[in-house]
């Protein structure tokens, strides 16, 4: 497999410098699990510098899947399973794209998914497996914990495929919770899944996957879910979802503008239930 | 006490977990059946959750609505990540796959990818496997978890998303599945098992009140019975009370 460049040099920039590493037409993964890491700053910034042709990659879909149709960014997308979660149901957004003929979704299961990024990152074209079965990803979009300026990541809870998908990529562009000094992750290099040499962008993100979740540090905003799907049951996915991107994706200039839009009250509480559920995190 | 149908399914799910074993937990009633053989028979059973997730215990009242999210990992014991969950399994580690489904047919088989249509232009595009084609392939057992309606229970799924016996008569082995297929198929009217030598579903019990009439009029093909149909024992007072502070809602 080819190369990719790769620096050990200083990675931080801003969300907008990093998004336009992504080229229309790029096939694009994104980290995390369905609403768990999510990298959503780094969606939404590729939403309003408005990307075509896009091939989106995800185990486990969820609101970014659904914001890449209806805004025409994705004609493509690979995934595992689709919908917010059980409570939604059957996602309409995805129905109305796919069963249309807009979008076409290829599904793999999700250790083949996970052998995919495994092979690609061990560079090599397949693994063998007693389940079904490449490589070609462009860009990886990853949110995390904490990472240094240099892009060492360290990720607490699930890491999920992350780890993978760094490796597998030929461009990572990651958003972090928290930017650490280089001897804080010098400290605990146990914990450092992703080594800052694979790192092509890096932004200081906090919030950076919100209305989705952080592991230890804010709970998924289920009443958010329920305002949109609300919302879309009753006035259909095209006028519904159109008007989410005006007014979460399109209005609001920056991320921490766009965070206003939810309020500081709404993030202080999905802080605390998340430090309930993971105490000391 | 009286009972819904998601409860029933719960508590006879739970039964079928034995002490001492290893099980790939899918989200919702599978989860919370696992949940209660935990509580109540099974204190040494593994729960593993597709999120990448060995060992939980789950908090009473604050069930996990996806395997992701940081509810599905209270007090879990170890978090080796998605892939590495999945090979677990298929190293043979898991006793059970325990799963929910869409359309089931006759050998066993799931869809949960395609209704009608052609399959990148289908007539309804349902949300696809997750992790449930590799807990099929892969878990020793798999014990499916239903509600029994005609719709569900078809002669041949549209898509086999997950499989199990595919046409029977061997050729799940055929097709490189080395081991493992669905072994029991719990429904809200009875239990279900497959007869040893062309893998048909049979029925071999039916819940409190329910007739086998009423199952054969409740499934798309032709059922087999076994040669006793016996019928299930009620959920107890004590297994509700149990599973209702597991689940409020």
């Amino acid at each position: 497999m080819e190369a990719k460049p790769k620096s050990a040099g200083e990675k931080l920039t801003t969300l907008e410098d990093a998004a336009s590493r992504v080229k229309d037409g790029d096939s694009v993964v994104a980290g995390g699990c369905l609403f768990s890491r999510t990298p959503l700053a780094l969606v939404r910034e590729i939403l309003r510098q408005r990307r075509t042709g896009l091939t989106l990659c995800r185990n486990l879909m969820c609101t970014e899947g659904e914001l890449m149709m209806a805004a025409g960014a994705v004609e493509r997308v690979v995934t595992a399973w689709i919908s917010i979660g059980l409570p939604w149901g059957v996602s309409k957004v995805m129905r109305h794209y796919v069963e249309s003929g807009t979008v076409a979704l290829e599904e793999w299961s999700h250790l083949a998914f996970g052998l995919r990024f495994r092979a690609a990152g061990m560079g090599v074209p397949f693994l063998p497996a007693l389940t079904m079965l490449g490589s070609g990803l462009d860009v990886a979009l990853l949110h995390v914990s904490r990472a240094d300026r240099f892009g060492n990541c360290q990720i607490d809870g699930y890491p999920h495929m992350d780890a993978d998908m760094a490796r597998a990529a030929t461009t990572v562009l990651v958003t972090t919770e928290e930017l650490v000094t280089e001897e804080e992750i010098r400290r605990r290099p146990d914990r450092t899944v992703i080594p800052g040499f694979l790192v092509d962008a890096l932004v200081l993100q906090p919030s950076g996957a919100y209305p989705h979740e952080v592991w230890g540090r804010y709970h998924a905003d289920f009443e958010h879910f329920a305002e949109y799907t609300a919302d879309i049951d009753a006035r259909g996915v095209t006028m519904a979802v159109a008007d989410y991107l005006a007014r979460y994706v399109h209005a609001p200039a920056t991320w921490d503008e766009y965070l206003e839009l939810f309020g500081g009250e709404r993030l202080k509480r999905a802080q605390d239930a998340a430090r309930e559920l993971v105490p000391g995190a | 006490m009286s009972t819904t149908p998601s409860e029933l399914l719960a508590v006879m799910g739970s039964r079928e977990l034995k002490d001492d074993t290893t099980v790939f937990a899918g989200v919702g009633v599978p989860l919370l059946a696992a949940a209660l053989a935990q509580q109540r028979h099974a204190p040494k059973l593994t729960m593993v959750i597709e999120g990448g997730i060995i060992g939980p215990q789950i908090k009473p009242g604050r069930l996990p609505i996806s395997t992701n999210e940081m509810r599905a990992a209270h007090r879990a014991q170890m978090l080796p990540g998605i892939t590495d969950t999945f090979l677990f399994a298929q190293r043979g580690f898991l006793d059970y796959g325990f799963m929910g489904g869409a359309q089931i047919d006759q050998h066993g088989n799931i869809n949960t990818s395609v209704v009608g249509g052609d399959y990148w232009k289908p007539k309804v595009r349902l949300p696809g496997t997750g992790g449930a084609n590799d807990i099929a392939s892969l878990c020793k057992e798999v014990i499916i978890l239903t509600a029994h309606e005609k719709r569900r229970f078809v002669q041949k799924v549209d898509f086999v998303t997950s499989p199990a016996w595919l046409d029977g008569d061997g050729s799940r082995e055929r097709a490189g599945l080395l081991f493992g297929g669905v072994s029991r198929v719990v429904t809200t009217l009875g239990i279900l098992g497959f007869d040893p030598e062309h893998k048909r579903m049979r029925l071999d019990a039916v819940h409190p009140g329910v007739t086998v009439e009423q199952v054969r009029e409740n499934t798309g093909f032709e059922l087999l019975l076994a040669s006793q149909v016996a019928t299930t024992t009620p959920p107890t007072d004590d297994e509700l009370t149990m599973l209702r502070a597991l689940d409020p809602e």
